[in-house]
């Protein structure tokens, strides 16, 4: 099977055709046209996340990778068509929303913040509270003990939630931000891969969780620009670039040396289909 | 397929938790307070006196004035902001207050609410313009600092002629304001103000709102990593205002103790306020860089501040030296938050 055939190239016009699929997704992106000012980040970009379906979002930097997963996650809005959870459309203001949709991000920098205790990172931006306004405070034992039994299930049992996140190795790290993001019942998890090199290990520990996740039935979205370390873990392979979708390939369309090919041409791929449509 | 059985454990095994002494040292305030006792010390040695009842009210005094505008200062650089407006802000509340009662007639506690009012206005200007502009909060409070600084010079000359508001006792309501902010408990021979009341109430609320409030977490969250604070949902704006507000509120309650304690208030805005509450907010174990520092650690920066600064005039030593030993002082901090900082983060990475 040559790569070339497989390649579906992008819907020419109207909205995107997306193959027919078994199960119904959890979480849907439908045209969703971002913009920074007149610049689109995200042109028309439509995906499907499925239960206990890794989706790898691939592409180069400034592909539009991370405002797809900042309109999941509720980070930004978007500005043209729809985003579906469970088939209604929905519009996140903050991301509590999304959080409490069931959508958990793990991000980039796992947004955890060094000099802040464990148990406070663990909750920062939805802390149990107890009393009324203008006496509300944050109900420290619930904080405490839900941390540790967040950070347990993670395989992190014991871990003293008092001390700085900066105490705490990479791996423990990673595994904070696991924790945090599956805490709040995660249906869609999204895994936005570091930029920065990571080692072996460190690799391993993402793929490791991104599997963990599909085997609980979790929809996954994995973002990486790595094709070798998506093809070991993903089922569908969706190529941004320029903000657009290049390609939406299964396992099945593609190998590993095919899907490493696309990322390097896919740049140029846009560009060219970009021309042929202006020609028209 | 990774079964839950083999579900890796993230980590390597945990290690002893840290000793108590090793996590006091960790602590912002540790500096400051061991600089207090042996500021104590070294300045009771040479004058007794000033372990007395009097020398404690000095002591405290100073304390009190300054380590409100720490405090405030402190809760702005935890969240990696800072004002500059805040020391002109307390003269220009106290302005619009004064000239309320001695041009305008009224009485002292109306006069004292729009002052308030006022003062949070230009709190909440402050904030959006941080907010909107997204520019450091120095350049942003540095304008408010030069609009009010000209503003109060002009209002003052051209509403009531000079460059002193006074006439501000025995107008309706002054006996009532007088005991709250102005009130004195004598003690042997020391004058204790209340204005170290209103000091301790500000470092219990600073403290409360710090450790124990979600606006606390969002405030250190603030200044630790901005971005993963808006990726967590933490309302970066709405803290960022309400920052503003509670300085604006601080600078609002300097200008009210001056006025009442004074009577009136010299119309001199100036720079050098807001420094000196910057110091002692760096001694009381803040990071300039945001994320780090304690409202007990803003107290204890004051009262090595009012302990030095009083103890230099017991002592008799010439008073210029005060400025030589706070800015050594400030150094040490500088150095000792900075073997604090790495302390914290120091750790073995495999």
């Amino acid at each position: 099977m040559s790569v070339q055939e497989a390649l579906p190239f992008p819907e020419p016009e109207g909205a995107p055709v997306l193959p027919p699929v078994a199960t119904a997704p959890v979480l849907e992106l439908r045209g969703v046209t971002v913009r920074y000012g007149q610049v689109p980040a995200l042109d028309r970009v439509s995906l499907r996340l499925l239960p206990g379906t890794v989706t790898c979002l691939l592409g180069e930097n400034g592909a539009g990778k991370s405002t797809v997963v900042q309109v999941m996650s509720g980070v930004r809005r978007h500005d043209e068509g729809e985003l579906l959870v469970d088939g209604t459309a929905v519009r996140f203001r903050r991301p509590r929303q999304a959080r409490s949709r069931g959508i958990a991000t793990i991000w980039q920098d796992l947004a955890v913040i060094p000099l802040m205790t464990v148990w406070r990172n663990f909750w920062l931006g939805d802390e149990p509270t107890r009393g009324v306004w203008p006496f509300r405070r944050i109900d420290l034992e619930a904080a405490r003990d839900g941390a540790a039994r967040g950070l347990a299930r993670v395989g992190l049992p014991g871990l003293n939630v008092n001390q700085p996140a900066a105490a705490l190795q990479p791996g423990q790290r990673h595994s904070l931000a696991v924790a945090r993001a599956i805490h709040f019942g995660a249906r869609v998890l999204v895994v936005d891969e570091p930029a920065a090199p990571l080692t072996v290990a460190q690799h391993a520990l993402v793929l490791r969780t991104v599997v963990a996740a599909r085997d609980a039935g979790i929809a996954v979205l994995f973002v990486t620009s790595m094709p070798g370390y998506a093809h070991l873990v993903g089922d569908r392979f969706l190529l941004l670039a320029g903000g657009r979708v290049a390609a939406d390939l299964t396992r099945e369309d593609v190998d590993v040396e095919g899907l490493t090919q696309l990322m390097s041409g896919g740049d140029a791929l846009a560009t060219l289909t970009a021309e042929l449509r202006r020609g028209r | 397929m990774v079964t839950a059985a083999q579900r890796p454990v993230f980590g390597a095994p945990e290690r002893r938790a840290p000793s108590r002494g090793r996590r006091l040292l960790t602590r912002p305030s540790t500096p400051a307070l061991a600089g207090v006792v042996v500021a104590l010390v070294v300045f009771g040695v040479q004058a007794p006196q000033l372990l007395g009842a009097g020398g404690w009210a000095s002591v405290l005094d100073a304390a009190a004035l300054i380590g409100i505008g720490a405090v405030a200062v402190t809760v702005l650089l935890v969240a990696g902001q800072f004002d500059v407006s805040i020391g002109v802000l307390a003269v220009a509340s106290s302005v619009t207050a004064g000239l309320l009662v001695s041009e305008a007639g009224w009485g002292l506690w109306p006069a004292l609410a729009v002052s308030l009012v006022a003062a949070l206005a230009v709190g909440a200007v402050n904030g959006l313009l941080v907010v909107i502009t997204g520019l450091p909060s120095f350049l942003v409070t540095l304008a408010t600092f030069l609009v009010l600084q000209g503003g109060t010079l002009v209002v003052a000359q051209s509403v009531a002629g000079t460059s002193l508001v006074d006439g501000v006792e025995g107008a309706p309501g002054w006996a009532s304001a007088d005991a709250v902010f102005g009130s004195v408990l004598v003690l042997g021979d020391g004058r204790f103000r209340v204005s170290i009341v209103w000091w301790a109430a500000a470092v219990l609320l600073a403290g409360w709102l710090l450790r124990r409030t979600r606006f606390g977490n969002a405030v250190y969250a603030l200044g630790g990593s901005r971005r993963a604070a808006r990726e967590l949902g933490v309302p970066t704006a709405w803290t960022t205002v309400a920052l503003y507000l509670l300085t604006a509120t601080a600078a609002w309650l300097l200008g009210t103790l001056a006025l009442v304690r004074q009577g009136g208030v010299p119309v001199a805005p100036g720079f050098g306020a807001e420094i000196e509450y910057l110091v002692v907010a760096v001694i009381g174990g803040c990071l300039l860089g945001g994320g780090y520092g304690s409202a007990v650690g803003a107290a204890a920066g004051a009262l090595l501040y009012g302990a030095v600064r009083t103890g230099i005039g017991v002592a008799g030593w010439p008073p210029q030296s005060f400025q030589v030993v706070l800015g050594v002082l400030l150094v040490v901090a500088l150095l000792a938050n900075g073997v604090a900082r790495r302390r914290l983060i120091a750790v073995p990475r495999s």
